[in-house]
């Protein structure tokens, strides 16, 4: 009880006195274990998340290297087809170089670059030529539900349009641009309309338990650190990802106090938390989310405590699916490493994501506002009607 | 509950209050009714204070004159009726709505103004001009026809009408009623020309709804069928056409409107002698005599069309069943007689296609109520009257309407119907258990698609006495290959455990996600529910509608009670054959249940799949769509 005021603040300055290195909090949680006998097999799990950490740390080096920006300008004007398919991933992945940008975002800008360059004369053509590129652009990753989803409003966002009564193709055309740059700037800034957002809903001495690594919501812990608040924030480790170290590291980048938890140490923490921040791949119809994989677990343990549940996500992650259950969405594989070999015959669940239905869920935060999980359905259906 | 049934004196078993009763008083105003059997109550709720209702029931003001709403509410025994001019202030009505009134036993008949009468009386026709009197529910509507005597009557209850009416004065109130009276007399005057009140025929003058006691007359279903933006329109044919159709959601319990409304209908159909109190808002005829009868007045027809008498006929003998087929086959008759239908002299295409289509209405609702596809289609009919211009010629009018409602059965019913099925289809994997109760069209429909796109997957087909509607959905079932369970609803948490998805048909869904099907279809969705199954409701947009129940008791339909004592084919277990008029014993055969939205996962529609709490918007949306179409 005593961890839920805000004396955590002097409970920190306490633990960084004592010259404890963070990774052994297992250690100090544990004071009956001989502190230096580790495992041999966690040893093994520290050193793969050395791995994982320094290999994307590498990427993202990389990745801010390269110059970010349009390729391909208006040069292939010429060419139609092919070339322009070609174009659009050339573009995509061009916008993807940025490592803060979302995927479904650096499909919409492409997108709007396939508008600018466009050749066609007719609307029809131009929603053909639309089609196909964003086609293209969702077949790239087919299991991502935020470029999928991302792609279709985009779509729709743009041809629904009373500009597209206009005799003059031109005119029309740049109002098709106009909606697509705006699309793109509201999908850009997302992020930050969400941060402001949420800021209400932080207040002084909360603690905060966040799932794996969502960019929306380290944003939303970034303003709220900037805007002096205090707060802690309790963060599950993210297997098999391990996205919830990378989290971590961030974080303290930022002096916020940071605790790792296990996955399955979520409901012997959660009395001390105060609310769960999420972020999410896609959001769907009923108005639940579907995200990485703990994520209906941890909401279902802080439902059966009363903790709210918010969820930061964009609106162009509304998308138009509806699970009735576990196994009723399109499967997303990865690979999950034990660190010890695994017989042939033994099966690993090796599913990345999970559906969370609406019912654990408080409060979505997109950039339409704060809204409630039935509001998506609304949303879309206005959207698509 | 119980407990705060303690005060009452218990004088009639039969009575069941609902609500919160203080100890009944015997009501010195009380007038016992003649027609009424030994079960009406007077216990109805008299508390001392004269109120019917309980201080519980607060009713949300409404009206302008809403200041006015104490607890007394509705009170009412007296039939407090929307009437038409809700009508005209209120464009969203629901056609044939009606609110749920836990009040609404104590509303004995119309002659027992055990509690004050709020009321402003309101003519229906006197109402529209005169808005600003909506009296929130507190208005008792005068029938236009209504005897003077009854009126006197409404006066005497307004001389005892309790000090909490203050706000519109006596004066105001009484000035308010000569007027109605006025408009009354003049109605009268006028009502002679209108086409459709020959003898013997259509449906009564009587458009007012006896109104559940409690303010819900806020809600208000108005006037009939006709109702209708096209009542709007038609200001001055308001009055025919309300002679013609009784509200379709008539509440029985008024001894003096089922009167009128017998007087006047085609269908002479006996009410049954032994019903249930707590449905006695109800309609129940005993059921049975009116077929052949009817049959051999298929020549003298004067002012029915064929067309419609047959598809009368079909709903009365229980030929045609289900929403979808009964819409379509009556949407066919208009066709028929918007193609017979010449404009007699004198008279506008509009107005007089409205009143014709009022009667025909008002005489199917005698066969069979409406179900709410009806009523949203024949609402859609009305407003596409109301909406030809001036300017065509007849034939080229005629021809628009057909062509109208041609498109309305194409799209609304055939192709989202299709819309339907490719999406359900999506939700059907290889090795699910797919349960299914009773016989819905659409569900039908998405079982054999799934079937052609070579899925596997078997089905249990749930049934229930008596309609045992679920062998005939077996039949078609089994007939393509399909491999079926059947079993009874008792049975139907033993087998829960093993099915895997549940789709169930609606007759409609309403706003707040209730989902509004046939009698048995709650049960089984609260079972999946219960075992954590998944339950999708398939249902056209068309069958949408604004109004809100929370309960299946306010709205509901009767069926016959000998269907229940009988069981065909069984003799050997017939033990409550003939008992059906035994004074202890009351049948209950009801039609339609609602099931709340917490237990429906999914609804699949025309617009695509939604969850409950979207179907508002749906409703909005289509509204939308349809006042520009």
């Amino acid at each position: 009880m005593w961890r839920r005021s805000a004396s955590f603040i002097l409970d920190d300055e306490r633990r960084r006195t004592s010259n404890s290195p963070p990774m052994a909090d297992n250690t100090t949680r544990a004071p009956f274990q001989n502190p230096d006998a580790i495992s041999a097999y966690y040893q093994t799990r520290a050193a793969h998340h050395g791995v994982i950490t320094s290999d994307w740390l590498a990427q993202a080096q990389a990745a801010v290297g390269g110059v970010s920006g349009e390729e391909h300008p208006d040069s292939s004007v010429a060419e139609l087809g092919k070339e322009k398919t070609f174009n659009v991933i050339e573009e995509f992945n061009g916008w993807r170089k940025q490592p803060d940008l979302a995927e479904a975002v650096a499909a919409i800008r492409a997108l709007a670059a396939v508008i600018r360059a466009s050749e066609a004369s007719t609307m029809m053509e131009l929603e053909i030529e639309l089609k196909k590129a964003s086609d293209t652009l969702k077949s790239w990753d087919k299991t991502s539900i935020s470029l999928t989803a991302g792609c279709d409003l985009f779509i729709r966002y743009v041809t629904r349009t009373s500009a597209l009564e206009y005799e003059d193709f031109n005119s029309a055309k740049s109002r098709l641009l106009e909606r697509a740059e705006k699309f793109g700037e509201i999908s850009c800034k997302a992020r930050k309309i969400i941060a402001m957002l949420s800021q209400d809903f932080i207040f002084d001495g909360c603690t905060i338990l966040v799932h794996g690594l969502s960019r929306v919501v380290l944003e939303i812990l970034k303003t709220a650190a900037q805007n002096n608040k205090l707060f802690r924030v309790l963060c599950t480790e993210g297997r098999p990802d391990g996205t919830g170290v990378l989290l971590s590291n961030e974080l303290s980048k930022l002096d916020i106090p940071v605790k790792l938890l296990l996955d399955s140490a979520v409901a012997y923490s959660m009395d001390e938390v105060d609310m769960v921040f999420v972020g999410a791949d896609g959001v769907v119809e009923s108005g639940g989310i579907i995200n990485m994989m703990g994520t209906y677990q941890i909401a279902l343990v802080a439902h059966s405590m009363n903790k709210p549940v918010y969820v930061a996500a964009e609106s162009y992650k509304f998308a138009r699916l509806y699970p009735l259950d576990q196994k009723d969405m399109a499967p997303a594989l990865r690979p999950i490493e034990f660190g010890v070999k695994i017989p042939v015959k033994v099966e690993v669940e090796r599913s990345a994501r999970d559906y969370t239905p609406p019912q654990y869920l408080t409060l979505l935060f997109t950039d339409l506002g704060v809204l409630s999980p039935s509001v998506v359905s609304d949303e879309l259906i206005q959207l698509y009607l | 509950m119980e407990s705060r049934r303690n005060p009452r004196a218990v004088v009639d078993p039969k009575v069941r209050q609902v609500g919160f009763f203080t100890s009944s008083q015997p009501d010195s105003t009380y007038q016992p009714d003649p027609i009424a059997s030994e079960s009406h109550p007077v216990v109805s709720s008299i508390s001392p204070s004269g109120n019917s209702l309980s201080p519980v029931m607060i009713p949300p003001p409404r009206h302008n004159s809403s200041d006015t709403f104490p607890l007394r509410a509705a009170a009412a025994a007296s039939a407090v009726s929307p009437s038409s001019f809700s009508y005209s202030t209120r464009r969203d009505f629901p056609d044939g709505s009606m609110t749920a009134s836990p009040g609404r036993v104590s509303r004995a008949s119309f002659s027992k103004p055990s509690s004050s009468l709020p009321g402003v009386g309101m003519d229906s026709m006197a109402a529209a001009k005169s808005s600003s009197v909506p009296a929130s529910g507190l208005t008792t509507v005068s029938v236009v026809n209504m005897p003077p005597g009854l009126s006197e009557k409404e006066s005497d209850q307004k001389k005892n009408s309790k000090p909490l009416k203050e706000k519109t004065t006596k004066a105001e109130r009484r000035a308010l009623q000569e007027a109605q009276r006025a408009a009354k007399a003049a109605a009268k005057a006028e009502g002679g020309k209108a086409p459709l009140v020959s003898s013997g025929s259509v449906a009564s003058t009587n458009v007012k709804v006896t109104k559940p006691a409690k303010p819900s007359s806020q809600k208000n279903d108005v006037a009939a069928v006709a109702a209708g933006p096209s009542e709007k329109k038609g200001g001055q044919a308001e009055k025919d056409r309300k002679k013609d159709a009784p509200h379709p959601r008539m509440q029985y319990d008024d001894e003096s409107r089922v009167v009128k409304a017998k007087r006047r209908a085609v269908v002479k159909q006996t009410e049954a002698k032994n019903r249930v109190e707590l449905f006695r808002h109800l309609p129940q005829y005993e059921h049975g005599t009116q077929l052949p009868d009817l049959e051999t007045k298929f020549f003298q027809l004067d002012p029915m069309h064929p067309a419609v008498y047959k598809v009368g006929l079909q709903y009365l003998s229980g030929d045609i069943s289900g929403g979808n087929a009964r819409c379509i086959a009556m949407l066919q008759a208009f066709q028929e007689v918007v193609k017979d239908y010449s404009t007699p002299s004198e008279k506008t295409l509009n107005r007089d296609m409205t009143a014709k289509i009022s009667s025909y209405v008002s005489f199917l609702i005698e066969c069979r109520p409406l179900s709410v596809s009806m009523g949203n289609a024949i609402r859609f009919v009305k407003n596409r009257i109301a909406k030809l211009p001036i300017t065509l010629s007849e034939s080229e009018a005629k021809a628009a309407l057909q062509s109208d409602i041609e498109r309305f059965i194409n799209e609304k019913i055939v192709m989202a119907d299709t819309v339907i099925v490719k999406h359900a289809v999506t939700k059907i994997r290889d090795g699910d258990v797919l349960l299914t109760y009773g016989s819905p069209t659409a569900v039908e429909m998405v079982l054999l698609h799934a079937h052609e796109l070579k899925k596997k997957f078997r089905v249990l087909v749930v049934d229930s006495r008596p309609k045992l509607e679920g062998q005939l959905l077996l039949r078609r079932l089994i007939k393509r290959g399909i491999n079926c369970t059947y079993t009874h609803i008792n049975a139907v948490s033993y087998i829960m455990h093993e099915v895997t998805k549940v789709f169930l048909g609606a007759s409609s869904v309403l706003s707040n996600g209730t989902v509004y099907s046939r009698v048995g279809t709650a049960s089984v969705a609260m079972v999946a529910s219960a075992f954590r199954v998944p339950v999708l409701v398939c249902c056209e947009a068309y069958k949408f509608h604004e109004r809100v129940q929370l309960d299946s008791i306010c709205s509901n339909e009767l069926g016959d009670p000998n269907a229940i004592s009988k069981v065909r084919g069984r003799e050997d277990i017939n033990y409550l054959d003939g008992l059906t008029n035994n004074a202890n014993l009351q049948f209950l055969n009801l039609m339609y249940d609602a099931t709340p939205s917490d237990y429906i996962s999914m609804i699949i529609t025309d617009y695509g799949m939604v969850p409950p709490t979207s179907v508002p918007v749906i409703v909005r949306e289509y509204q939308k769509e349809h006042s520009l179409v």
